[in-house]
């Protein structure tokens, strides 16, 4: 009876994943072909790379796009760790359900909106658009991503490490650093990752919070877009997902021997 | 359990003072630091807007007539209230355009979100009944596409959905075709976009929820000769409920304000509100009037956000 079963689900995910995956995998294979047609193949090439690194607007977009995303990542990753200790330590305080509905709102906001807010804020407190407003809006939109990664990580920790530490005397901003932070140092940098590659993403926000000289590769990429397809992007394109898969895998691999060797220690100190 | 942690966090309570008075200031920095960012960042934001929808288009920099300025001191501010102006609302209500916009963004977030959760569902339970072994990996692969660009998944459906493009030649060789189908700048290219785009959304909560499921409770139902179609309407679907929801919700908002999918492979003729808003400003640079499309947008978006944020704050409880 199970044998029925399981070929649905062996179809099913078979199917979802070739969905997921078929465009991005034709994507990349088109950024090495010949022809400048990209629907049609005309040999291996790897020319397109190559006039990518000539293309001097491109290669600013990346330069910025990149100083963009550290920053605005490693201040979203501290304000959003903040944000989940709030929300998972701290139940009653007032004002509470407002803190917890601008933590969540931001995830579903329509892009458009949120842009446009921050562009009329900037506008009203007489701030040049530019490179400081696109920071500053990522940092907005990110660290609510971060607050939901490291909270589910928050709320399986187990306090009472947190409660021998203090009892064996350690104040409060040691106890954090020492007990704490090792323990949610995980979901922390998978956070900054989410939001750096969230950063690296944002088309709509970026062009609504942005100025002259501060255009992102996003903003570029469409603009080329709107232009027609061209290998050249497809290269592009291809880079960036090269540079997070590589983020990711190495992160989790990472993650993993952490894992394995946190059980370990466990194992050790209940034989010990 | 309780006790226990009575009498542990009992020596705390005699803890020097200065230790505590350092506690309380921690706490209290906690709480503010990323309170006071978002208030500054997200919430007055969102109050600009309203009061910039209520004022008139200019041409200057910034292209809006100033309404509820305090330069005028309080009173001024309040003399401010008469000139408060809702001509861009009026505007709106006038012009079937945006009406249409708004009724097709739902209308299209809304089909698309029940083919998301089509396509999600089957995908989401085979993660969740595959050797557990494998689970992670399968959770990955999901996870995977969602860090690579928005930007460029939707990028390479043109490529794909075009008339001379990767789709039509293979049903064209395969002869399932005799011409080229015009998908790119229609619906059905929208509806494809926002399904691929948003698909990891509805299947992680769907698998979340499936897989804390016990499976005994079909075993059970079967052995007593329930078959296996009825056996999944009557509780396997009931079960994963929350996640169908909070899946849903994920997708659908999100999906109404949508400006890439449309922008990209909806062309020019798509009615959707977020390319609306989009276009309000940035070709007609008219701020007031896109402010208002926005202040719009968010109050039909404020019921299902609600939805979410409880649903959200649900799942944390239950989490703990």
């Amino acid at each position: 009876m199970n044998a029925t079963w399981s070929r649905f689900n062996v179809t099913s995910i078979v199917l979802g994943f070739a969905f997921l995956y078929l465009p991005i995998v034709l994507l990349i294979v088109f950024s090495f072909n010949e022809s400048k047609l990209v629907t049609v193949w005309g040999g291996f090439s790897t020319k397109w790379y190559v006039s990518l690194f000539h293309n001097q607007g491109l290669m600013d977009a990346t330069w910025v796009t990149a100083r963009v995303g550290v920053i605005s990542a490693t201040v979203a990753t501290v304000l959003g760790t903040l944000a989940a200790l709030t929300l998972t330590r701290y139940t009653r305080f007032r004002g509470r359900v407002l803190f917890s509905g601008m933590v969540f709102a931001p995830l579903v906001m329509p892009e458009v909106i949120t842009g446009l807010s921050l562009l009329l804020l900037f506008v009203a407190v007489g701030l040049d658009r530019g490179f400081l407003t696109v920071t500053l809006a990522h940092i907005t939109l990110t660290m609510c991503f971060v607050a939901v990664v490291v909270q589910s990580r928050l709320v399986s920790f187990d306090r009472s490490l947190e409660e021998a530490a203090m009892d064996l005397g350690a104040p409060p901003v040691r106890t954090f650093f020492q007990i704490t932070l090792p323990v949610i140092l995980p979901a922390i940098i998978s956070g900054w990752m989410l939001a750096f590659t969230l950063s690296l993403d944002d088309l709509v926000i970026a062009s609504f919070t942005s100025g002259p000289g501060a255009t992102t590769l996003p903003m570029k990429i469409y603009s080329q877009v709107r232009l027609g397809v061209t290998p050249e992007i497809n290269a592009a394109c291809t880079i960036l997902i090269a540079v997070v898969a590589i983020g990711v895998i190495i992160a989790s691999i990472a993650n993993k021997r952490r894992e394995v060797q946190r059980q370990l220690d466990e194992q050790a100190a209940q034989r010990g | 359990m309780t006790n226990i942690a009575a009498t542990a966090a009992a020596p705390a309570e005699t803890a020097a003072l200065p230790t505590r008075l350092a506690k309380g200031f921690v706490d209290r920095l906690v709480i503010i630091v990323p309170y006071l960012w978002l208030l500054f960042f997200f919430l007055v934001p969102f109050i600009i807007v309203f009061k910039i929808s209520l004022s008139q288009t200019a041409i200057s920099m910034p292209p809006y007539t100033p309404v509820l300025d305090f330069s005028d001191g309080i009173s001024g501010f309040f003399a401010g209230f008469r000139e408060l102006n809702f001509d861009n609302y009026a505007w709106l209500t006038q012009d079937a355009l945006y009406f249409n916009a708004y009724v097709t963004s739902l209308i299209i977030a809304g089909i698309s979100t029940i083919l998301t959760l089509i396509v999600g569902y089957p995908i989401a339970y085979g993660m969740a009944r595959a050797p557990a072994t494998i689970r992670p990996t399968l959770l990955m692969l999901v996870i995977l596409p969602f860090w690579t660009s928005f930007l460029i998944r939707v990028y390479a459906w043109i490529g794909i959905l075009k008339p001379e493009g990767l789709l039509n030649q293979l049903l064209l060789s395969l002869h399932i075709i005799s011409e080229p189908l015009v998908i790119l700048n229609t619906y059905t290219a929208i509806f494809i976009g926002i399904v691929y785009s948003y698909l990891p959304f509805m299947v992680l909560p769907l698998y979340s929820s499936l897989e804390k499921m016990d499976h005994s409770l079909i075993e059970a139902a079967q052995d007593l000769g329930c078959p296996q179609i009825s056996a999944f309407w009557k509780i396997t679907f009931p079960l994963s409920l929350p996640g169908v929801v909070a899946g849903c919700l994920l997708v659908f908002i999100p999906a109404v304000g949508e400006f890439v999918i449309p922008d990209l492979l909806g062309g020019s003729q798509t009615l959707m509100i977020g390319k609306t808003l989009w276009n309000e400003f940035f070709s007609n640079r008219d701020w007031p009037v896109s402010s208002a499309v926005a202040v719009i947008l968010l109050l039909v978006l404020t019921i299902p956000i609600m939805f979410f944020q409880q649903a959200q704050a649900k799942a944390q409880e239950q989490g703990k």
